[in-house]
């Protein structure tokens, strides 16, 4: 990384030691596209997160469970809101957030490229991809961008409702019929990988960029560890199975596993996963479609 | 059109700084303001201010070292001891 002048320099000293930053301090530009990059992906990923849940808004196999999963839908969608904001704060507005995303230029996350076959998979979404999720997301409440790191605190609120909301989901599943343990099973094996790829390649934190300046607090093997150490236990106690014979807690206390396949994980996120590109033209779409509120809205207001 | 909302947790607590969103004008910023910060009832009031209303004030100099105005302006050590001394109150 290029700490080039003696400010910059002076900057990187401070947030490594601590320092957390505004909107409006000087900051080096690596900086600040290294931030708008992470944040808008993260925007992104919120936004389209909801989607593979959207799905199943009008089969949801009771009432119940249709109002928690159009209540997590929304805070999702506000989450989008929310982080748009702070990226728009740091320089991008939240209109060429949009393009950027419906135009395939900017990324989100890998999870957000499957498509679910069962509700078994809307369980196992919210309580194991927003588990792994949540552990990037309170490492990011001591973010060095402070504006950041205070919107991470409301999101990680609500992300635990959504864990024990598919955590219940399951739940009810495995204690059902062997149809209903068996969705739940087929929903797991098709996560895992994932799930696997979920916190991103083990490159060493010191050599990570994102943990050099601050902006991340871990590096992702210890976000994948932490994951595995918290739920592995949890997927194994119901009597599920994980599809990794290697998959075992050694005696250091580290998890091991077969490495996933990290190729994939690259074309997925550059739009080549199986439901990529019906993801994003299904945006494009609803994107087109209601313009026209925005418009009469704007116009009323104006 | 951007607006910052603060939200009191409780009863008696300061308003403290939410976040912001978009909303082309205060109807929509109510409804919004009340869905992203108080639906699960986790603030008890909520103020809601278009984002040009609010001045950030962010230099304070203080060329001419306005000490007299801090508690680190005074020190009383040396005078209180001959204060005590002159009054025969000094420890022993």
């Amino acid at each position: 990384m290029a700490a080039t002048e003696p400010r910059e320099q002076e900057f990187l000293d401070y947030v490594q030691s601590g320092g957390l930053v505004e909107t409006d301090d000087w900051m080096p530009d690596e900086y600040r596209a290294r931030l708008i990059k992470f944040i808008e992906m993260h925007g992104n990923s919120e936004l389209m997160g909801v989607l593979p849940e959207r799905d199943w808004i009008l089969r949801a196999p009771t009432l119940q469970r249709k109002l928690a999963l159009t209540a997590k839908i929304q805070d999702e969608v506000g989450h989008c809101q929310l982080i748009y904001r702070v990226v728009e704060d740091l320089g991008k507005p939240r209109e060429r957030c949009l393009d950027d995303l419906i135009s395939g230029k900017a990324k989100f996350h890998n999870v957000f490229h499957y498509p679910t076959k069962s509700w078994g998979d809307v369980g196992v979404i919210a309580w194991l991809v927003d588990a792994a999720a949540i552990i990037s997301q309170k490492a990011l409440l001591k973010c060095s961008y402070a504006p950041y790191a205070r919107v991470m605190k409301k999101v990680c609120w609500e992300e635990s409702f959504h864990i024990l909301h598919g955590r219940d989901t399951v739940l009810a599943m495995v204690t059902g019929t062997a149809e209903q343990r068996e969705l739940v099973q087929e929903a797991i094996t098709r996560w895992w990988v994932p799930l696997m790829h979920f916190h991103g390649t083990p490159i060493p934190a010191e050599e990570d960029p994102m943990v050099v300046w601050r902006i991340k607090s871990q590096g992702n093997e210890e976000a994948r560890q932490q994951f595995l150490e918290g739920y592995v236990p949890q997927i194994l106690e119901l009597g599920l199975e994980l599809p990794d014979p290697k998959l075992r807690r050694n005696d250091e206390g580290v998890w091991e596993y077969t490495e996933p396949d990290w190729d994939e994980l690259l074309s997925v996120v550059t739009g080549h996963g199986p439901a990529s590109q019906e993801r994003l033209e299904f945006r494009r779409l609803s994107r087109a479609e209601t313009d026209w509120v925005s418009k009469v809205v704007l116009a009323e207001a104006a | 059109m951007i607006w910052e909302v603060f939200r009191q947790e409780r009863k008696g607590q300061p308003f403290t700084h939410g976040g912001s969103f978009h909303a082309p004008d205060q109807a929509f910023a109510d409804a919004y303001a009340r869905e992203f910060y108080a639906r699960r009832g986790e603030s008890v009031a909520l103020w809601v201010v278009p984002r040009d209303a609010i001045t950030a004030i962010e230099e304070f100099p203080d060329e001419f070292d306005l000490k007299y105005r801090r508690v680190d302006g005074y020190s009383i050590k040396a005078r209180l001891k001959e204060a005590r001394d002159r009054a025969g109150t000094a420890a022993a």
